[in-house]
């Protein structure tokens, strides 16, 4: 295990848009345990971001509690964050949103903070569509406190304890079609290909971006007998069909055979290729994208990839009509009525 | 018959079903009185529910100034046959009993030694009015035009009102008029001489207002700049943010957009209702919300970590009866040591009590500017009698020099000019207190993590034992600043050699004075205190280290405020006498009076002196 990173950077690394190198995106270094699903997701944020020019002073990172709330310190050391409390993180980043709408603010959270003790929390957040990224690092398993079934273990998988467990799971991804996220999708940290654009096309929507990343235990969850190790993923993962991320601005290099792929314009004018397995499946389509989840797992697979998308949503801030300008920059002068107006008001309580 | 004979002077109980319309006749009887400048406090006593059940409706009139409930009825009007017995049984000797007479009264009622006032109301009514649902709000408005006769309240100050109220629908003003006229009517013909209560016209109120502690509480956020209000509906505490939306509504939207200068998100329950507040503070937007004990229970977790990662939060808590779910719609002051040291681990929470409407706004445009300035948590204590029904009070003041105290917060500009390593828990200024910044304030300095963790000064991660320890510490530093910065008790010497005081804080305050001025007009001289705030400041303590008596009055079981003062400042608990009061209604100035005779007759048998 390392204990520092090395300074040492490849004399060519290129700059972005924004003038970044690739190391402002890069965190503390990991304490998670080695081959952690984990870091895989923390190295493909920071891609996304600097290939996406985020500005990393401009990000929020929020998490809750557990291994995958851990791994905000080790992406993007040059924007806040905010480890609150387990399960609270979409409470936390539903304020942050109400106070400075113009941040990206990136949340992450784990089976056991989203699917047990914050379901609550990550159910009004999705229907409210808060604008941020909600990343589920998804291994089925509590690691932090030595690897308990989480509520996301599929019926029948058993970890390193062996036994089964006996309960129904909850498919995340399922739920936050139902429950009102505009963008649903499913990744698997072992696949950086798929990961990091999934990301950037979440980075460009507005309002809440849903990412399940299947993401193994390597300690607690990763065995023979498990439907969250890595062998088990890579042998059941189905796309809904490979897909293209075309940032605003970037010249359109493929060609797309009409009626093959299904393009979708997302909020800041990126466009989103994808290539359509089947004819009748329409990413914007909510029933569609509940029917085709549940088919996989009738047919014991598991779907990645961008699973629904509502590119036209409405955030929390269009819904409840705040101001365009960011609250928390609104001075006194904006804000206070004056002792004019107090007189006024008194007037009308006598 | 003796019968009560008294000018401005007398405490009239309404009893009616909830949802019946009542509030509104009650309140026009309650405003009446008020115009004609004569102190009244209308208390409002009413069930956990919508519709059917008893509800009282107290209104004490007092040219004194004396606004706290009194203790007993002078008079009765009695709406409510599910409750008539009692209501009849509750009328103070010499008093009056009004009843509906449309049904006879039950052969219970015998007493000699009140006047009993029967109008049938329900048959007035019926025969003017056709419309059902009006017959029902309409028999309210009856009664209150029979008392403008038996009380001798200006006919004109009730019209005036009626017209005042239905401004927009003047065709509404009409039946409600006839309805008083009727009342009117109906007394003068059958009551000559019946009753010696009256109101005279005083004019002692030219500047007041007559306003509940809520929307005092929610224009005082709205003031302070509040941006960001998360909430879950509770009661006595969601009028607050109601008011908040309102006002709003009003004095919050972007001339240009129509868009709101406000973010108000009902939360999914209080947990997540605290979340965004901490949220948006950290973020840099003012924020707050407002519940009440269960709220509170709930809300713990959350404040732990606003008091252990210095997030500056505002919540109003408006009291009620617990534990549990307990009386959700009576009145207590029983939150204090949850508020005082909500969540595990070493905690405290600043607290501040305001007494009536005027208060509701100031402290809590305070608590913004203590919040920020401290960076943590302040807590507006206020209770179900305060926030819920309308008191007597001093007009709402804004001084248009005063800025918002945002404290320590670090600039782009500030953060450029430092030379030394910026810390966000580093005491530069040895007050405890440290710089903060705002996310997106600069491109590359002053970006840290924000945690519930134990961390360093630099908000890094330790397990280290010494740097745990420092921080710990540091916020204790903190709690003694904070001494210094909140508000300072209101402190009447009456007699400077008298060893005996009182302390006493937020409604408890009108009849804990009116219990003592009784007790010094008959000789003992009572020093007082009124707290504003927890922790307790200089002064305060010196109050109490100069008395060697001191009850301490308030409206729980267990003496939570002198809990609070003995823990904190290592106070001798027996010089400090608990007077408490729990029965979920607002203490009474009869019951103050009666424990402080009592208190200061076992001290003079068992000590045998003034001590």
């Amino acid at each position: 295990m390392s204990y520092t990173r090395p300074t040492f950077r490849h004399p060519e690394q290129q700059r972005n848009d924004k003038g970044y190198f690739r190391r402002d995106y890069e965190g503390a270094i990991s304490t998670l345990c080695a081959g952690c699903g984990h870091d895989s997701i923390s190295t493909a944020i920071v891609q996304a971001c600097f290939e996406m020019a985020v500005e990393p002073h401009r990000v929020a990172k929020l998490s809750g509690i557990g291994c995958s709330s851990k791994t905000p310190a080790y992406f993007l050391g040059k924007s806040h964050g905010f480890n609150s409390v387990h399960g609270r993180m979409p409470s936390i980043a539903t304020g942050a949103n109400m106070a400075n709408r113009d941040l990206l603010y990136i949340g992450v959270s784990g089976d056991g903070d989203t699917a047990s003790i914050g379901m609550g929390q990550f159910a009004h957040a999705l229907r409210r569509n808060l604008n941020m990224n909600y990343i589920v690092m998804n291994n089925g398993c509590y690691g932090l406190t030595k690897g308990q079934d989480s509520a996301t273990a599929d019926k029948g998988s058993a970890g390193k304890k062996g036994t089964p467990n006996p309960f129904e799971s909850i498919d995340l991804c399922e739920l936050a079609i139902e429950l009102g996220a505009s963008f649903v999708a499913r990744s698997f940290s072992g696949d950086k290909q798929q990961l990091v654009p999934l990301l950037k096309a979440a980075i460009s929507h507005n309002g809440l971006a849903f990412l399940d990343v299947i993401s193994p235990c390597v300690t607690f969850n990763n065995t023979a007998t498990s439907t969250k190790s890595y062998q088990y993923v890579r042998e059941h993962s189905e796309a809904t069909g490979t897909f293209d991320f075309i940032p605003l601005q970037r010249e359109i290099l493929t060609r797309y055979e009409p009626g093959t792929t299904q393009a979708i314009t997302m909020h800041d004018g990126s466009l989103l290729y994808l290539e359509k397995l089947e004819q009748s499946f329409d990413v914007t389509s909510r029933r569609r994208s509940v029917d085709k989840l549940e088919e996989a797992k009738e047919n014991g697979r598991l779907l990645t990839g961008v699973i629904y998308v509502k590119p036209d949503s409405q955030d929390t801030h269009d819904i409840i009509n705040t101001t365009l300008r960011p609250l928390n920059s609104l001075d006194q002068s904006d804000l206070c009525p004056g002792s004019e107006v107090l007189a006024a008001i008194n007037e009308n309580y006598r | 018959m003796n019968r009560i004979e008294r000018v401005n002077d007398f405490v009239i109980r309404f009893a009616n079903v909830n949802g019946s319309g009542s509030a509104s006749a009650n309140n026009l009887f309650a405003q009446a009185i008020f115009r004609m400048g004569i102190p009244v406090s209308p208390k409002n006593i009413f069930p956990s529910n919508i519709q059917g059940l008893p509800t009282w409706y107290e209104v004490r009139v007092n040219e004194k100034g004396y606004l706290g409930r009194r203790g007993g009825y002078d008079m009765v009007v009695a709406v409510n046959g599910q409750t008539l017995l009692k209501d009849y049984n509750e009328v103070a000797s010499g008093g009056y009993f009004f009843y509906d007479s449309t049904r006879v009264l039950p052969d219970e009622c015998q007493r000699t030694d009140i006047t009993v006032l029967g109008m049938p109301l329900t048959e007035l009514c019926n025969e003017a009015f056709e419309n059902p649902k009006l017959r029902q709000l309409l028999k309210n408005i009856i009664y209150v035009g029979a008392l403008s006769h038996l009380l001798d309240i200006e006919f004109s100050v009730l019209t005036d009102s009626i017209q005042r109220q239905f401004k927009k629908k003047p065709k509404l003003a009409e039946p409600n008029i006839q309805a008083l006229e009727i009342g009117l009517n109906y007394a003068r013909e059958h009551f000559t001489d019946s009753c010696r209560l009256s109101v005279v016209r005083r004019d002692l109120l030219t500047d007041a207002i007559i306003m509940d502690g809520n929307s005092a509480t929610g224009l005082g956020a709205l003031y302070a700049g509040a941006t960001v209000a998360g909430w879950y509906p509770i009661t006595p505490s969601t009028s607050v943010i109601e008011a908040f939306e309102r006002f709003a509504g009003r004095y919050r939207i972007e001339d240009e957009t129509g868009r709101r200068k406000v973010a108000i998100i009902q939360a999914e329950d209080e947990l997540a209702a605290l979340g965004m507040v901490i949220g948006a503070a950290w973020n840099g937007a003012r924020s707050f919300t407002a519940t009440s004990g269960p709220g509170i229970s709930l809300m713990s977790e959350f404040l732990g970590l606003a008091y252990f990662s210095e997030v500056p939060v505002v919540l109003i808590d408006v009291q009620r009866t617990g534990p549990s779910t307990g009386m959700p719609t009576r009145t207590q002051q029983s939150d204090l040591i949850a508020a005082a040291y909500a969540s595990h681990g070493d905690t405290r929470n600043v607290l501040l009590f305001p007494c009536d409407p005027a208060e509701c706004f100031e402290l809590t445009a305070q608590a913004f500017d203590l919040a920020e300035r401290l960076q943590t948590p302040v807590l507006v204590m206020t209770d179900l009698d305060l926030g819920m029904n309308d008191h007597v009070s001093r007009p709402l003041v804004w001084d248009d020099k005063r800025r918002y105290d945002r404290g320590k917060v670090l600039s782009a500009e500030q953060l450029d000019a430092l030379e030394t390593r910026w810390g966000r828990y580093l005491d530069i200024d040895g007050d405890g207190i440290c710089y903060r910044t705002i996310p997106g304030t600069h491109p590359t300095q002053g970006a840290y993590f924000t945690r519930g963790t134990s961390h360093d000064e630099y908000a890094a991660y330790t397990e280290d034992s010494g740097a745990y320890e420092r921080n710990m510490i540091r916020l204790l530093t903190k709690w003694d600043t904070a001494k210094t910065m909140v508000p300072e008790p209101h402190i009447t010497i009456r007699d400077p050699q008298s060893k005996v005081g009182a302390i006493f804080f937020g409604t408890t305050t009108h009849s804990a004075y009116e219990a003592i001025n009784r007790l010094e007009e008959e000789g003992t001289a009572i020093n007082t205190m009124r707290l504003l705030s927890f922790p307790l400041t200089a002064t305060a303590l010196d109050f109490i280290n100069s008395h060697d008596m001191i009850f301490v009055i308030e409206q729980n079981r267990d003496s939570q405020l002198k809990t609070l003062i003995v823990t904190d400042n290592g106070i001798l608990p027996n010089k400090l006498v608990p007077l408490t009061n729990f029965d979920g209604m607002p203490i009474t100035a009869d019951y103050i009076t009666e424990k402080l005779e009592a208190g200061l007759a076992v001290s003079t048998t068992t000590t045998g002196g003034s001590k």
